[in-house]
């Protein structure tokens, strides 16, 4: 088992961080004391200058972002380069060693829970699919995503996307026929690319509308929303129209296309190109195309019928 | 008594996996006042690491499937040790629950006629798989949460329940818990409650299983005095990733296999033709060539040995390891790459080919990969009645992976995800008309509360002592190396001695920080729940001196038929909780109707 530098597990702080990371710090020197971290190190330590060398080149700085609402900055971790380690792994070295209160989400460790997003070097990422040695030289820093409020560490309140989901109305398929629905897989495909989203929220992280802009988080549905919403568009069988919701609630307009999500999708959804463009012709097409108006302001209009769903769907 | 937040329902389902939600959302649409309570962020359950698909008997691709052919692969594949009744209702609901999903939103892959298409999965006898290429899990849970989150269902995430409440008469009457964000505590009151939280892996080593995974239903209701059964029949998938680190535990769908892949050991050699049980001799490949033509004529060819049921897949395995044929990091090959062309590969596994690549920088349509047994999955779990999940305490119902009797022995590849959706709408169903004729709120004992409370304080509290992370590794380590995937009865034995000391150092961990979003404190909480179910699995292991399915004796190699007939029954008695003793007693399965036993006998 791999075990942390203990001469630098306590003084490696950045200098002046000292008050406001006084929790951390006392808790890993309370950890270091209480177990026995400091021995299996030491004999690697007094070996020749030779593994000296070795020793300090198969190090890594880690610059893991620790604080709650108040405040918080960077705390440097030194830990042992291992062979075949993902950021997650290094984290997880680091709670059983130093920082037994390091918080950080994590579920599948596996790329498809969504759970473990970091901006990692700056840029969001799965901790869980972010590959050590695809990190350039020098320090790694792992910090939350900076557009959602901090909880503590590198956990954030996404609390903000649960809230835009309850918004998007359900799915609404014609009745089944007696010996089910019948769907060509072409059809099914266009759909399947947006349900491969795990729900990481790193899209809605990058994206500048809402990162920059607290204030259009109450009128912006982001663009994990925006493939739900063209997911359900796009779905053979549904009935329900969501366009003008999309629009006016959804703030699809405020997206500018830069493609920043399209970027960061770790299940490489082209978020912008399939979704979020069609998204916007269909509603430019549903809100200014004056027969269209016409026609729904004289029948009312706002669901296509079960038939007319399930015609386009053969 | 210190003021908690506190709630008070006529259902709460604890855990929002498939099972879970499922359930939830069956309650719910009784008009019941549902909450959902879950340890992480919806929707991330274990659930969506399901990759191969879900197991109905639809008949869209082989029409002479039925659900009398699904109950015969089920029982045969739990080597007779599932609860008949369970294994019926859900060969017969499957389908039913599929095409719900599909209404709800789903959206499976196609046959040529526009049909939810099927997959050949191990211990099917026809491709009965519905599938979303190999992300089916994902798409069943998104497709459930979808539907509860538009049913507003109450969901009280990053909440871990450390206890059941029981009222004066014994019924369970709610549960307590804390925010993992916060730390404070919280109490529900509630008529049913649903335990759907999933399996026990995280006690293990090596295993596929996430950190959430740590017994908590099992063991809440061994604490509130229910039944647990079958606790040594502990599934080990046969092709974990051993090699690279990053990639380790990871699963390699048996999807793999279905689609050509092959397993072999260090001399080149498809070692499976040489692990063919007398079971399935009759349908299974004798050659090569004829494996090989078996995928493309299922009617003419005997199935390729690669797809034998997981357990005699695990046990060759470990068998070519032991006998010094494995790779160098202890697994042996899995092979599709020679054996399928790269653009196929990609086209069939592509969320598999994408993360060993992003992950470990192995390219599985160039290299063959290097797998082993890696826990997966628990078949025992809480005794139910089949057809409404009550467990054996009033008020208490269970689904998914924490119920037992579904699987028997050995769970087949496809039936989990099929349980979860067929026991987590009759739990909710049951739960459902329980709370209906319970009159009243049943209130919450503040005694009980106050007692887990200063328990799980006692951490935080304690002024130095264990490191909940090292005795989490030394308990992950006894089990994986006495309690693994072959066991003899001095090893069970020196495990339970450990088992003891560890839960003696359990009471004196302690850990720094405070209580907001402190893994080192909710690894603390966890860790009670991790003993007791690891006591429970290992003292199973040491009674059933046989091997059947997930449960192999080194000792006690073959199957014994009188031990065939039973379940071993674990319940507390006289005293209950995380130091109590767990008491251990042989009773019969429950007879199967001479109808359906034919249907076992027949040949198909």
């Amino acid at each position: 088992m791999a075990e942390t530098l203990p001469e630098e597990t306590t003084g490696t702080a950045e200098p002046g961080a000292a008050p406001a990371e006084a929790d951390g710090v006392v808790a890993s020197a309370d950890d270091a004391a209480t177990d026995d971290t400091a021995t299996p190190a030491t004999p690697e330590a007094s070996d020749t200058a030779a593994a000296e060398d070795e020793f300090t080149e198969g190090w890594i700085s880690m610059h893991v972002w620790r604080g709650d609402q108040q405040g918080g900055e960077f705390v440097e971790f030194t830990v042992e380069e291992q062979e075949g380690e993902v950021v997650l792994d290094v984290i997880h070295r680091i709670q059983a060693t130093e920082a037994p209160d390091l918080a950080c989400r994590w579920n599948c460790k596996a790329g498809k829970c969504g759970s473990c997003s970091a901006e990692i070097n700056g840029k969001p990422r799965l901790m869980c699919m972010t590959r050590m040695d695809t990190l350039p030289e020098g320090p790694v820093t792992v910090a939350p995503m900076r557009t959602f409020p901090i909880m503590r560490d590198l956990v954030t309140d996404v609390s903000f996307n649960y809230e835009v989901a309850k918004t998007v109305p359900a799915f609404q398929p014609p009745p089944a026929p007696p010996d089910g629905y019948r769907m060509q897989q072409v059809d099914v495909e266009r759909g399947q690319e947006f349900r491969k989203c795990i729900e990481c929220f790193m899209c809605q992280d990058v994206c500048h509308v809402i990162r920059d802009h607290e204030e259009n988080k109450p009128r912006y549905a982001g663009p994990r929303f925006f493939i739900r919403f063209a997911e359900l568009e796009m779905h053979p069988l549904d009935t329900n129209d969501r366009r003008e919701l999309v629009r006016q609630q959804g703030g699809l307009g405020l997206c500018n296309i830069t493609k920043c999500c399209t970027e960061v999708c770790p299940e490489h959804i082209k978020i912008t190109d399939n979704a979020i463009i069609p998204l916007k012709e269909r509603v430019v097409d549903a809100s200014y195309d004056p027969v269209g108006w016409l026609g729904r302001k004289i029948l009312r209009r706002t669901k296509r019928s079960p038939e007319e769903a399930s015609a386009g769907s053969q | 008594m210190a003021e908690y937040e506190s709630h008070s329902y006529d259902v709460i389902v604890i855990g929002a996996g498939g099972a879970g939600l499922r359930a939830a959302i069956e309650a719910k649409g009784r008009g019941l006042r549902t909450a959902l309570v879950c340890k992480s962020l919806l929707g991330k359950a274990h659930t969506v690491m399901a990759e191969g698909g879900v197991a109905a008997a639809m008949g869209n691709v082989y029409p002479e499937d039925n659900w009398k052919v699904h109950f015969r692969d089920t029982m045969r594949g739990g080597k007779m040790l599932n609860n008949w009744r369970m294994a019926q209702l859900h060969a017969q609901e499957a389908p039913e629950r599929v095409h719900e999903l599909e209404a709800w939103g789903a959206l499976f892959d196609r046959t040529k006629d526009g049909r939810i298409t099927q997959r050949d999965f191990g211990g099917h006898r026809y491709a009965r798989l519905a599938h979303v290429g190999d992300r089916t899990g994902l798409e069943l849970i998104r497709t459930l949460q979808q539907k509860a989150v538009s049913m507003d269902i109450d969901v009280f995430m990053e909440c871990k329940v450390l206890r059941l409440l029981t009222d004066a008469d014994g019924q369970v009457s709610g549960a307590v818990g804390y925010w993992r964000p916060t730390g404070e505590f919280i109490t529900f009151s509630a008529k049913s409650v649903i335990l759907a939280t999933g399996s026990i892996g995280k006690s293990w080593l090596y295993t596929s299983n996430s950190w959430e995974s740590t017994g908590d239903g099992h063991a809440m209701a061994l604490w509130a005095g229910a039944d647990v059964i079958e606790m040594e029949c502990v599934q080990f998938h046969p092709t974990g990733m051993v090699w690279p680190l990053s990639v380790r535990g990871l699963l390699v769908t048996e999807g793999v296999r279905g689609d050509g892949g092959v397993l072999r050991n260090s001399e080149g050699k498809r070692f499976m033709f040489d692990y063919i049980a007398p079971m399935f001799q009759a349908e299974t490949a004798k050659t090569e060539e004829e494996a090989d033509r078996w995928y493309d004529d299922h009617a003419n060819n005997g199935r390729t040995p690669d797809l034998l049921p997981r357990d005699e897949v695990a046990r060759a395995i470990n068998a070519e390891v032991k006998a010094g044929r494995g790779t160098p990091h202890g697994g042996v090959y899995l092979d599709i790459a020679s054996r399928r062309p790269a653009e196929y590969i990609r086209r069939r596994l592509p969320s598999m080919y994408h993360q060993f690549m992003e992950l470990a920088g192995v390219d599985i349509t160039a290299t063959a990969m290097e797998v082993g047994p890696t826990l997966h999955y628990m078949m025992g779990g809480v005794r139910v009645d089949a057809d409404t999940e009550a467990a054996t305490v009033p008020g208490l119902f269970a689904c998914g992976e924490v119920a037992g009797g579904m699987h028997g022995a050995n769970r087949l590849g496809g039936n989990s995800l099929s349980d979860l959706i067929v026991f987590g709408q009759r739990a909710g169903i049951g739960a459902a008309d329980f709370a209906e004729g319970r009159t009243g709120d049943p209130g919450v004992d503040d005694a009980q509360v106050e007692a887990v409370v200063a328990e799980a304080l006692a951490p935080i509290e304690r002024d130095g002592g264990e490191n909940p992370y090292d005795l989490h590794h030394e308990l992950q380590e006894t089990m994986q190396s006495l309690v693994g995937i072959i066991r003899t009865g001095s090893e069970l034995e020196e495990a339970l001695e450990v088992l003891g000391q560890l839960r003696e150092r359990c009471g004196k961990v302690a850990v720094g920080g405070g209580r907001s979003y402190n893994p080192g404190w909710n690894l603390a909480t966890d860790l009670p729940a991790m003993l007791t179910v690891s006591t429970a699995v290992a003292q199973g292991a040491l009674h059933r001196k046989e091997s059947r399915g997930g449960h192999t004796r080194e000792d006690y190699p073959t199957a014994d038929p009188e031990l065939g007939k039973v379940n071993f029954v674990q319940r507390q008695t006289d005293r209950r909780g995380p130091d109590a003793p767990i008491t251990i007693t042989p009773e019969p399965l429950p007879e199967m109707p001479p109808e359906l036993r034919e249907l076992l006998e027949d040949g198909h």
